[in-house]
């Protein structure tokens, strides 16, 4: 057996795989917490994503690498309308955004609009006709331990990375992105320096709805993949706790996102060589961990000196009188 | 620099007109803030715009700068007609603004707040970080604005934040400077240097308007003063031809009385009753903002505590008043050790509290008058005959002490939130002092009131240090504290730096010691 086989390394390929839907979503919500707006959404939105995408596959005529992009495009399109639903009610209208968040997943998520879309569509049971194949980048999938964790991953992984190099330059290093983040710290200081903070804020949540449809995407034309009702199982949730478990910096939410795609695959990495634990006790295993590190980050008003922006949750209101 | 700001900036005559406001009006609601104001600023002046709190001053200058728009009336900048409908309009005119509340972001440096929302500037997408903080040093240098561009915000102090607002308008090449209240967080001292650093942009041919309700402000630092009073312009002087007391005239709209001590005498004998040793307690932020403390109040004594905003007086009155907890230390109310961050207990002790806050931790504003006499007592006789609280008794109780008190109100049932400023802060001290408190610790408690309840809240704390109750007076304001204290306890970073006399305390020895010195 090659060390390609070594257990460590195939608990992290799976883990880069798996997690990878939730490095889009949290990614995503990252960029929208950090303008101000919290948008409980997330799983609402993956799923209109996945069945947006699932649809896009059918009805698209094409080669494959063309089809897949249409696809990956309009699931993120299906999920960006849904975000500026969001960020209408809670920008525009001034909604209680974890009211709206909620209300959003309820609409958009498992027995809501997706599913009935789905059903319209007839999109259940039918497997994708495209589907993203792993690529071997530059011929090295076979090189010692670098291959498989580097070169051999399907294009939405390395699209991922690129994802996440670029959000961060773009929060961090650009003057739209500093904008972004006086907006989510402190809007009355953006808006007295002539900054429009209605509208940074309805970007930004689309487009962190749009790359939790890419999430979406990644379920039902990867993971599973077709359409099945409720596919993302909670993921969108994970997301969001990812978002706090990496202090609101991508690096470190896809860091996380890994982590937790680990766990969730372990099981059936040590199925397949046999390794007898309850399977029961390995699903639980990432929610666990999930759980445990969100106490231990949400301890004694840790969110403060972590990085939450200062105005989460806030409505922005000018006239103030 | 365009070339039409070099003109103005060099033309220097005091002529030329810059801010004209003809006949604004703004209407809140059913409330009229500004009724057909008349305003009118020149290059190259200092111009004061002198009010109470509630005659339309803020409104007359958020208009200037684009954040509200006004119902009625014509602004016009160097004679051109504008209309200013948001921040960046103004901006882009030429206005810039220095908040009273500042407007900045604490967790960025210094020199991204600086060229936040700047654009003319810096094309490209990229933040050039070192670029931004060496032209933020070099204006800095240039107007004597002492700060470091790569600090974030929350590490410096109020003064410096000051520096900073006024480097972002710099760099906007802003030629109307409109400051709001800009002393209100600072030392004397601070507040001189400031008024030097006005004076040189001024000269440079910009316009300052200077918000201010301070009188010997005014007259220190303005060559023309424009006064409101009740959302309308009375007068505008000429610095040079008025005093303090003919402007006070025209502020309050009668003859005002000046440094009239209040203070009550205590008597040398009289017992403690409140000390509190060596007490260390945490800031809302965890850090720490009180440092072994210690003070005594004696019966009938009032005791002032004075610093600049920020350095932990909240806090201290907090504590005392009996709702944050300490870390380490004592507090005795007569002789009894109080368990901290226990109101109910304090309250049992006969302490009385009334925060700066009143809306927030004060009083709930959505209840009645009587909901709210009833909050501190209710749980016992005779609010209660529990579980069941006494409403008649209450309803005529609290119409009594409206009387009393002269609280203007259509009757018990009230909300709150319907009454003015100075009505809410009648509520509060009627239902703090019927308590027979021991101990009364207030919290600024004629901040944002006009000068008639100011002087109606003075004498009702006097009275009740007569009656032989201790006050700890909380103010930012030294004229305050130096008419009616006792003692003055002078706070810097969570410590008490020093305590005077209030009869013969100085406000410059007063500054230094806010400033740290000892």
């Amino acid at each position: 057996m090659s060390i390609n086989h070594n257990l460590l390394v195939e608990v992290a390929v799976s883990g880069m795989f798996y997690g990878t839907p939730l490095v889009f979503a949290s990614v995503g919500e990252v960029i929208t917490e950090r303008s101000g707006v919290l948008n409980l959404g997330v799983e609402g939105m993956m799923l209109m994503g996945a069945a947006a995408g699932s649809w896009a596959s059918i009805h698209i005529s094409g080669s494959n690498p063309w089809v897949l992009f249409c696809a990956t495009i309009i699931g993120a399109a299906a999920a960006a309308l849904v975000a500026l639903l969001h960020a209408f009610l809670v920008v525009t209208l001034r909604v209680n955004q974890i009211v709206a968040g909620l209300a959003l997943t309820i609409f958009a998520g498992g027995a809501g609009l997706s599913s009935f879309l789905a059903n319209s569509w007839n999109l259940a049971a039918k497997p994708a006709p495209h589907q993203f194949q792993e690529l071997s980048v530059f011929g090295w999938k076979n090189a010692p331990i670098i291959g498989p964790l580097l070169f051999h991953h399907n294009v939405m992984v390395y699209f991922s990375w690129i994802v996440v190099g670029a959000t961060s330059w773009y929060l961090f290093r650009t003057r739209a992105g500093l904008h972004l983040r006086s907006v989510g710290e402190s809007p009355h200081t953006a808006d007295a320096m002539g900054l429009n903070v209605a509208r940074i804020r309805y970007v930004n949540t689309m487009v962190g709805g749009a790359l939790a449809g890419v999430g979406g995407v990644y379920f039902s034309l990867l993971i599973v993949p077709t359409w099945v009702d409720g596919m993302t199982q909670g993921r969108g949730w994970i997301a969001l706790a990812l978002v706090i478990f990496g202090f609101w910096r991508p690096g470190l939410a896809m860091i996380g996102a890994y982590l937790f795609g680990a766990f969730a695959s372990l099981g059936l990495t040590l199925q397949a060589r046999n390794v007898h634990i309850s399977p029961d006790l390995l699903d639980a295993l990432p929610y666990l961990m999930t759980i445990v590190v969100l106490i231990i980050v949400s301890n004694s008003g840790a969110r403060k000196r972590l990085g939450a922006p200062a105005a989460l949750g806030q409505p922005f209101i000018r006239d103030e009188r | 620099m365009n070339p039409e700001s070099i003109d103005v900036l060099t033309a220097g005559t005091n002529l030329v007109p810059a801010v004209e406001m003809f006949g604004i009006t703004k209407r809140f609601g059913d409330v009229v803030a500004n009724d057909g104001v008349n305003f009118h600023a020149c290059v190259g002046e200092v111009h004061a715009l002198l009010g109470e709190n509630g005659a339309g001053k803020s409104t007359l200058t958020n208009m200037l700068t684009g954040i509200y728009q006004p119902d009625a009336g014509e602004i016009r900048l160097y004679e051109k007609p504008l209309r200013l409908t948001s921040p960046r309009a103004a901006i882009a005119a030429g206005v810039g603004m220095v908040h009273q509340h500042f407007k900045l972001v604490p967790t960025f440096t210094v020199a991204e707040n600086v060229v936040l929302g700047l654009s003319a500037e810096h094309r490209g997408v990229k933040f050039r970080r070192a670029a931004i903080e060496r032209r933020v040093a070099e204006l800095s240098e240039r107007y004597q604005l002492a700060v470091d561009p790569a600090k974030k915000i929350w590490q410096l102090s109020v003064g410096e934040r000051q520096r900073v607002e006024l480097l972002k308008v710099l760099i906007r090449e802003a030629r109307i400077l409109v400051l709001d209240e800009p002393t209100a967080v600072l030392t004397p001292q601070e507040a001189d240097s400031l008024f030097v650093t006005l004076r040189s942009m001024a000269d440079d041919g910009r316009t300052v308007i200077f918000i201010s309700h301070k009188l010997y402000e005014v007259t220190a630092v303005s060559d023309r003063v424009t006064v409101l009073r009740d959302g309308r312009n009375i007068a505008t002087v000429d610095t040079a031809d008025c005093d303090q007391r003919s402007l006070a005239a025209l502020m309050v709209g009668r003859d005002v009385q000046f440094d009239r001590r209040v203070g009550t005498h205590v008597r040398g004998d009289s017992e403690p009753v409140l000390i509190a040793a060596n007490v260390d307690a945490d800031g809302d932020d965890d850090r720490g903002a009180l440092h072994a403390i210690s003070l005594s109040l004696r019966a009938g004594e009032i005791l002032g505590i004075a610093g600049v905003a920020g350095n932990g007086q909240r806090e201290l009155g907090e504590v005392l008043g009996g709702i944050r907890r300490i870390r380490s230390g004592n507090i005795d109310v007569c002789g009894k050790q109080q368990t901290c961050g226990d109101p109910v207990a304090f309250a049992k002790s006969r302490v009385a509290y009334v925060p700066e806050d009143r809306l927030g931790t004060g009083l709930a504003p959505s209840l009645s008058i009587a909901d709210n006499v009833a909050l501190r007592s209710f749980r016992a006789a005779p609010f209660a005959r529990p579980p069941f609280i006494r409403r008649r008794w209450l309803r005529s109780h609290t119409q009594e002490l409206m009387s009393r008190y002269d609280v203007k109100a259509p009757g018990p049932e009230t909300p709150i939130r319907k009454l003015s400023g100075g009505n809410i802060q009648k509520v509060l001290l009627a239902r703090e002092f019927e308590s027979d408190p021991l101990v009364l610790v207030v919290a600024s408690p004629t901040r944002g009131l006009d000068v008639g309840a100011i002087e109606n809240v003075r004498s009702l704390l006097v009275t009740a240090a007569e009656r032989g109750t201790g006050i700890v007076l909380i103010s930012e304001d030294l004229d305050e504290v130096r008419a009616m204290c006792d003692r003055i306890a002078v706070m810097y970073e969570g410590r008490i730096v020093g305590i005077v006399d209030g009869e013969s305390a100085d406000v410059n020895t007063l500054g230094l010691m806010m400033a740290g010195a000892t």
